[in-house]
């Protein structure tokens, strides 16, 4: 016991000596933490978008000015011809040009119909459309403003609408969630599985083993500070989510404290499994990476949701544990709800945990032999 | 010269002995383009829903087959409590109720005002955007159909009605894997790049080796092209083998000119091997220096305009991407596979990824010691 | 002793406040097997490191083959062998190449490397092994190619960091041999130990005790001023305030 003690003692030395790794595991999640919740959106403010208004009477000057006046929108040129429009996009700066026809407010009274061109930069369609969409919303809102009171337009189905669990949708509220999942992924798969490996390439692994440690102990050594520190962090960016951004939390606060650990549990028993099959540390890194931390950031409905996905996705997505804690943690933290609800996913980390915990023994064993 | 051969030779033998080195050669931009542009899609599937159904007539039957036939929405259960509905969003088994009031049918015949409620989980803020605005069409669609529009055309008053017609260049479709594809290309080749480059040289620090070519009369710049030259063609090939899976395995039509591409990708990755080898002076273990490699990336590639636009940003976000390398590399990949533009539309960010490449490469080579102090 | 090939004066390195090596003074000359003795941690692979160009010192003078380890690190290097205490070939190139990239970095021709490469392989008996990884090798071939290649280029002096560390006593006596061969083609033979019993094949030693130079003599003259029958006695003698080691 006393050995093993010094083991874990020199284990955390070992890590909290290592300022820079320090810095980057603790700072990393903040600076995530800020960069989602502060710049990582898609709204349109400003978008730069250019004119070719073959017209310029009242009506149109009238339009752009009001376009050019929204939040959404800086008209930024006056396009003179059509053949500067595929130039204006190659520059790149311009998402939209609107096209207005010859004599417009002339056709406007005298065939009661004039044409408006939206033509729009669809490399991003998000934005493309977003771009589009409230063109379309000003345009609409100044034709009612043309138009005559006593005109009746019967629009007698308006829905009200509540925004569950969201009600300013703000995308934080999202993304804290998946960014806990995230770093207890980073921190306890990653981290574990280059600790043990790098054991295994400077050669000391076998001192460790031939020393009066079982090998159990060895690994519960190199496991603990890294749980510990993935603790601190869940704990650090859930106090700054909740000061900082106002991110709710409706749920039991211990449910959730033992649905991390749960977790860790899981991500630690993949970087345990991840050491076991590689030699080095670069194969363990870019395993834990391309195997683990990408289909995590992508797969897990953290930023892109599962639902949008084609179906063989949202099979692969089943597979990733963070899938599941994601489920999990926004339940607890977005819903309010319990285990009641939640159960089924809780029983599927366990289950994934023992697996993987299972496979390592194993493998850990044919090593030795 | 000849030292630098040499130095090659054992690289790339290093390299391609290393088991692990072929499969992300080969089968990472593959996986990655199959799964990332598949999955980075914020498009709506079915979306399931529970109705409360307070009124039970015709009209309100109509108004639910007409969200069902839409294909986006279905129905998947009801009852008469709205409470109920709730605890199925809870559930997670529906994400929208829609509840419809006792006199629906006959206010709306009477002209009169019918409120309809919509509950919607809000949890994924731009799905539930997306359904909000699905369903608004298709209630304002109904609207429509059951009620002719009451217009007088006061031939004094003059006013028309403004068409708007709207054209979408370059992805009619609204593909949103072609806009991805680009910027996977340049998260792959970063990888390369600053990663397994990076990396390499921080090993042979952590395993020893380096002090025996130390204390050869091997010149600085000797080493430092010996190492990064082998990773500069391999991100080389590993962009043209992405274009060309991206071209004939996806059919995704890249319309600019391929050596632009290439000669772009030869000088955005001097800026981020430069990187590479600056964050490998800092460091002694390989497992510090992935660290922060790993840090930098996600910064930059979140911040770069990958996953959302750069424009959406807050102003002190926008400014932070004159210094990131990834930004303008995904801008002038998209301007150019996606657009076609050519030199002059691209050359001032090019001269920018130059000057980034310049200052990275001398300050991480002139901080390189053969000797420690 | 023919003219100083190496000359050390008040060598000093400090780490902050830890002074790893504390003015040592000494020279070694032409030809000279030179044993470097000391405890573990006694400051002998940072002096090493200091006269090979790999450290800067803090302050002293030394120069090594005439070359001045402060102004022209890169001209010693080019009149040196190295071999450093950690194995430092490529484990994941065989024999053949790493043979083939030392030579080409000191400059051999090709023709000379194919020479070197094959008399080499034939020294050493490691002609069936030539294209095995390195890494499958027993230690004491490792180190005794290690040896080979410090040596390929016909250096005028050659660092020995701890070249025996491991291996079994046979395998030491064959080092030493071939140690003792390269001596006798003049190359100058700078070894560090923690073996005593080397010391016997040295020319003469010098004992590093907690970074200051404690005795410097042919192992003859030190059995004689300590009336001991052995260098390990002399060392128990000198070091016995030692507080450094590992």
């Amino acid at each position: 016991m006393h050995t093993f003690k010094g083991f874990v003692t020199k284990e955390f030395y070992h890590i909290f000596r290592d300022k820079r790794s320090m810095l980057i595991l603790f700072g990393m999640p903040i600076i995530q933490l800020i960069l989602f919740g502060f710049a990582i959106r898609n709204e349109l403010t400003q978008a730069h978008i250019a004119v070719l208004d073959h017209s310029k009477d009242a009506v149109t000057r009238e339009l752009i000015h009001k376009i050019d006046a929204s939040k959404y929108f800086t008209v930024s040129d006056e396009l003179q011809n059509a053949d500067q429009i595929k130039p204006a996009f190659q520059r790149g700066k311009i998402k939209e040009v609107i096209v207005l026809e010859p004599h417009f407010s002339r056709t406007l009274r005298r065939d009661g119909q004039a044409h408006v061109q939206l033509v729009t930069d669809a490399t991003d369609p998000n934005m493309a459309q977003m771009v589009s969409e409230y063109t379309q919303a000003i345009i609409s809102d100044y034709q009612q403003s043309l138009d005559q009171p006593g005109i009746i337009q019967a629009e007698t189905m308006i829905p009200k609408t509540v925004m569950l669990f969201n009600p300013q949708l703000k995308s934080v509220n999202l993304f804290v969630p998946g960014l806990i999942a995230v770093i207890l992924m980073l921190i306890s798969a990653l981290m574990t599985s280059i600790s043990i490996t790098r054991e295994k390439e400077m050669g000391t692994m076998e001192v460790l083993l031939v020393s009066p440690l079982k090998p159990y102990q060895i690994i519960v050594g190199k496991v603990i500070p890294y749980m510990v520190l993935s603790l601190v962090n869940v704990l650090t960016v859930l106090i700054l989510a909740r000061t900082i951004f106002g991110v709710p939390f409706r749920g039991s606060f211990v449910l959730f404290m033992f649905e991390a650990l749960l977790f860790i549990l899981t991500a630690l028993s993949l970087g345990l499994f991840i050491s076991t099959i590689s030699n080095n540390q670069q194969t363990a890194m870019m395993v834990s990476l391309a195997g683990l931390l990408l289909p995590t950031v992508i797969l897990s409905g953290f930023i892109f949701p599962i639902s949008s996905m084609p179906w063989i996705l949202q099979m692969l997505s089943r597979i990733i544990p963070a899938r599941w804690f994601l489920v999990i943690v926004r339940g607890i933290m977005l819903k309010g709800i319990g285990l009641q609800y939640l159960w089924k996913e809780t029983l599927i980390l366990g289950g994934m945990t023992l697996f993987f915990i299972v496979l390592s023994v194993r493998n850990f064993k044919i090593r030795l032999d | 010269m000849r030292t630098i051969r040499f130095l090659l030779q054992k690289e790339f033998l290093q390299i391609f002995r290393n088991k692990g080195m072929l499969p992300i050669i080969f089968v990472m931009p593959v996986v990655q383009l199959i799964i990332l542009s598949n999955a980075a899609t914020f498009e709506l599937n079915k979306v399931n829903f529970y109705l409360v159904d307070h009124n039970h007539s015709t009209t309100s039957q109509e108004l639910v087959s007409h969200f069902e036939s839409t294909g986006y929405f279905k129905l998947n259960g009801y009852s008469q409590s709205v409470d109920d509905g709730i605890q199925s969003i809870l559930a997670g088994r529906d994400e929208m109720v829609l509840t419809i009031p006792p006199n629906f049918e006959r206010d709306l015949k009477a002209r009169k005002h019918a409120d309809l409620q919509l509950i919607i989980n809000g949890v994924d803020g731009s799905i539930a955007n997306l359904i909000l605005s699905y369903s608004q069409s298709i209630i304002g669609k109904y609207n429509a159909s059951i009620q002719p529009t009451v217009r007088q055309l006061d031939v004094n008053h003059n006013v028309g009605q403004i068409n708007v017609q709207s054209v979408n260049w370059y992805n009619p479709e609204l593909n949103y894997i072609n806009y991805m594809v680009p910027g996977i290309l340049v998260v792959l080749v970063t990888m390369i790049g600053m990663f397994l480059s990076g990396m390499n040289i921080v090993r042979e620090r952590e395993i020893g080796t380096i002090e025996q070519l130390n204390v050869t009369p091997i010149k600085r710049y000797q080493f430092i092209t010996g190492k990064l030259l082998p990773f500069w063609i391999i991100g080389l090939f590993e962009m043209a083998f992405g274009l060309g899976i991206a071209r004939w395995g996806f059919g995704i039509p890249f319309v600019g000119s391929f050596w632009l591409v290439m000669l772009i990708t030869a000088i955005y990755l001097l800026a981020v091997q430069g990187l590479g080898l600056l964050i490998s002076t800092m460091t002694d273990t390989q497992q510090q220096a992935m660290f922060i490699a790993w840090f930098i990336s996600v910064v930059f590639i979140l911040m770069g305009g990958l996953f959302t636009p750069i424009e959406s940003m807050p102003i002190w976000a926008q400014r932070l991407t004159w210094i990131n390398p990834i930004a303008y590399f995904i801008e002038i990949m998209r301007m150019v596979l996606l657009k076609g533009a050519g030199i002059k539309d691209i050359w001032e960010l090019t001269t920018a990824l130059l000057v980034m490449a310049g200052i990275v490469l001398t300050l991480a080579i002139s901080r390189y010691r053969k000797a420690s102090v | 002793m023919s003219e100083a090939i190496i000359s050390v004066d008040r060598l000093t390195k400090k780490f902050g406040e830890f002074t790893a090596v504390n003015a040592v003074s000494f020279n070694v000359g032409r030809g000279e097997i030179f044993g470097f003795l000391g405890a573990n941690g006694a400051g002998k692979t940072t002096a090493i490191r200091m006269l090979t160009g790999l450290l800067v010192p803090t302050s002293g003078e030394a120069l090594v083959a005439g070359f001045d380890v402060y102004d022209e690190p890169e001209k010693i290097k080019q009149n040196i062998g190295y071999m450093s205490q950690r194995f430092s070939l490529y484990e994941d190139l065989t024999v053949r190449e790493n043979i083939r990239l030392y030579g080409g970095i000191y400059g051999l021709s090709n023709r000379e490397i194919k020479e070197k490469t094959n008399e080499l392989l034939e020294t050493l008996g490691l002609t069936n092994v030539s294209d095995s990884r390195i890494g499958s090798l027993p230690l004491g071939w490792k180190q005794k190619l290690a040896f080979s290649i410090a040596i390929m280029h016909e250096p005028k002096i050659v660092f020995l960091d701890e070249p025996t560390g491991g291996v079994d006593p046979i395998t030491r006596r064959q080092f030493w041999e071939q140690i003792y061969a390269e001596a006798e083609q003049g190359t100058t033979v700078f070894v560090t130990t923690h073996y005593m019993d080397e010391a016997e094949y040295c020319d003469r030693i010098s004992i590093m005790v907690d970074g200051d130079l404690k005795a410097l003599d042919t192992p003859g003259n030190l059995k004689k001023n300590y009336s001991v029958d052995s260098i390990n006695e002399v060392f128990i003698k000198l070091a016995g305030t030692a507080e450094r080691s590992e």
